[in-house]
C-alpha cells in the first residue's frame, strides 16, 4: 500500500474514532460490570441498557466552562490533556489486528509504542505541576514514580518476547505465534522457546499494564480518599473528559500489546479461522478482566505498589529474562 | 527465600479467591430496587408524619381531649373543636400539623389514649415550599374517604 496523504488522514480519523468509541463506551462497560459485581442494575435509564449514557455524558462535558485555576502555568495546563490522549493514538497506528489492518507496520513497533507511552507519564507531570495545587502535586509524583517503576519490568518482559520471536516488529511476533494455542507466548510448549516460566510473564506484564495505565488496585494517581481526584483536581470539562478518554485509550493499548505479545494476535485458540475478530474477542476479554480487577481489589498503599515492583516483578522479569536467554541458546 | 516465595503463591492465590467471588457476584440478580419506578411497602414501625385515624363512619376518632398537642414538645400540633347543640362528645375542626418543626418523636401518638393518631407511611415529601409542610390532617382524611 502507498503511503498518500488520503490513506494518512483516513487512518489518523479511524484511530481517533477506534480510540473515542472505544473510551466512550468502556466507561458504560465499567459502570455496568462494576453495578452487576454490586449487584445494582447501573446506568439503564437512557437509551436501551443505558446506552445513550456516554454520548450524554460526552455533551454535558463539553457544553461546560473550561476554568483554569488563578496561578496556574496555563501552556502547560491546557497541554496536559492534550498529551494524555495523543500517544494513545499515535500507539494505534502501529498496532496490527490482523493480517491487513494496520495503518503502518513498522519493524520497530514494540519500541514506538513503549516510546509514546513512555510520553504518557509526562501528561500526569504536567497537570500535575501547572495546576498550583498540592493535592494535584503529589499525586503526579506519585503516578511517575509508578510509572518508573513499573515500565521496568515491562519493557524486560517485552525483551523476552522479543528474544523469543527475534523481531521488534509487531507482525513478525504474532506470525511467531500463529498455529494453536500451544504456540502462543503464553503456553509455550510448542513454541520456540520451551520456556515453562511464560505464563509467570503474561501476569507480570499483565500487572504492569495495569500499573501503567493508573487503574485499581494501583490507581494511587487519583487516590480520591487521599488526593481529592489526583491530578486531575483542578480540570473540568473537556480538559477532564479527554484525561479519562486517554485513560480508556490507554487500557485499548495495554490490552492490544498483551494480546500480540502473549496471547497470539490474531490467531485462534484451535487453529481455525484466524482473522480480526479473534483480535476483538482477546482484547475484550482482557478489557472485562481490567474491569473485573477493578471492582475487586481495594487499593493498595504507596510503599506496597513500589515493593511490588521493585521486591518481585523485577527479580522476576530478570530471572526470566537469563532464563529464556539459556533455554534460546540450549534449544 | 522460602518465606519470599510463599509470601508471593499465598498472595496470588488469595487474590484469585477474590475474583473468584467478585465473579459469582456477577451473574447473581440485582437487589436493588429501580426506585421511582418500583417502590416497596413501608415496614411496620416506619415513622411518617402522624396521621388521624377514621371510625367506621369514616369519621376521626379524635374527641379533642388536647393531650397530643400538650405531649408535643416543638408545638407542632395545633387543633380545634366544637361541640354542637345537644352532642355529648366534641368534633374535630381543624387538625393541622407543622411538619417543619416534628422530629417525629412520637409523643402524641403515645399520649392519645383515644386510638385517633397513627404514623403515616408518607415518604416522599420534597417540596421547595415552606407551606407545602403544614399539612391539614383533617383535609387528608376527608380527601382519602372520597
Amino acid at each position: 500500500m502507498r503511503l498518500t496523504l488520503f490513506n494518512v488522514v483516513v487512518a489518523v480519523i479511524i484511530a481517533i474514532a477506534f480510540a473515542a468509541v472505544n473510551a466512550a463506551y468502556l466507561v458504560w462497560a465499567e459502570r455496568r460490570g462494576a453495578a452487576r459485581i454490586q449487584r445494582r442494575p447501573g446506568p439503564n435509564i437512557n437509551g436501551p441498557f443505558g446506552l445513550l449514557q456516554p454520548p450524554l455524558d460526552g455533551i454535558k462535558l463539553m457544553a461546560k466552562q473550561l476554568t483554569i485555576p488563578g496561578g496556574a502555568d496555563k501552556i502547560l495546563f491546557i497541554a496536559a490533556p492534550v498529551l494524555a490522549m495523543f500517544p494513545a493514538i499515535m500507539s494505534f497506528v502501529t498496532i496490527p489486528f490482523s493480517e491487513n489492518i494496520v495503518a503502518k507496520n513498522m519493524n520497530v513497533g514494540v519500541l514506538m509504542i513503549f516510546a509514546f507511552a513512555a510520553l504518557g507519564s509526562t501528561s500526569l507531570l504536567f497537570a500535575g505541576w501547572s495546576s498550583r495545587n498540592k493535592y494535584a502535586m503529589m499525586a503526579s509524583i506519585r503516578a511517575v514514580s509508578q510509572t518508573v517503576a513499573y515500565e521496568i519490568p515491562m519493557l524486560i518482559t517485552t525483551i523476552t518476547v522479543v528474544m523469543i520471536a527475534g523481531s521488534m516488529d509487531l507482525m513478525e511476533i504474532v506470525h511467531q505465534q500463529s498455529g494453536s494455542i500451544l504456540s502462543w507466548n503464553i503456553f509455550p510448549l510448542f513454541g520456540r522457546s520451551h520456556n515453562i516460566l511464560m505464563p509467570m510473564s503474561f501476569l507480570i506484564f499483565f500487572t504492569c499494564t495495569l500499573a501503567e495505565t493508573n487503574r485499581a488496585p494501583f490507581d494511587l494517581g487519583e487516590a480520591e480518599s487521599e488526593l481529592v481526584a489526583g491530578f486531575h483536581t483542578e480540570y473540568g470539562s473537556m480538559g477532564f473528559g479527554l484525561f479519562f478518554m486517554g485513560e480508556y485509550a490507554n487500557i485499548v493499548i495495554g490490552s492490544c500489546m498483551t494480546t500480540i505479545l502473549f496471547l497470539g494476535g490474531w490467531g485462534c485458540p484451535f487453529g481455525l479461522f484466524p482473522g480480526v475478530w479473534w483480535f476483538i474477542i482477546k482484547l475484550y476479554l482482557l478489557i472485562a478482566t481490567f474491569i473485573w480487577i477493578r471492582w475487586t481489589f481495594p487499593r493498595t498503599t504507596i510503599y506496597g505498589l513500589l515493593n511490588l515492583s521493585w521486591k518481585i516483578l523485577i527479580p522476576l522479569s530478570l530471572f526470566n529474562l537469563l532464563f529464556t536467554a539459556g533455554l534460546l541458546k540450549v534449544f | 527465600m522460602v518465606a519470599y516465595f510463599s509470601e508471593i503463591y499465598y498472595g496470588l492465590i488469595s487474590l484469585l479467591e477474590g475474583m473468584v467471588i467478585t465473579f459469582k457476584e456477577f451473574f447473581k440478580p440485582t437487589v436493588t430496587v429501580s426506585y421511582p419506578y418500583e417502590t416497596l411497602p413501608m415496614c411496620d414501625r416506619f415513622r411518617g408524619h402522624v396521621e388521624l385515624i377514621e371510625n367506621e363512619e369514616g369519621q376521626p376518632n379524635c374527641v379533642v381531649c388536647g393531650l397530643c398537642e400538650r405531649a408535643c414538645p416543638s408545638g407542632c400540633i395545633s387543633l380545634a373543636g366544637e361541640k354542637a347543640e345537644g352532642e355529648k362528645k366534641k368534633v374535630l375542626t381543624k387538625y393541622v400539623l407543622d411538619f417543619t418543626r416534628c422530629s417525629l418523636c412520637g409523643s402524641c401518638v403515645e399520649a392519645c389514649n383515644f386510638n385517633a393518631l397513627t404514623f403515616s407511611k408518607e415518604y416522599n415529601l420534597a417540596s421547595r415550599r415552606k407551606e407545602d409542610f403544614i399539612f391539614d390532617l383533617l383535609g387528608r382524611l376527608e380527601e382519602r374517604n372520597r
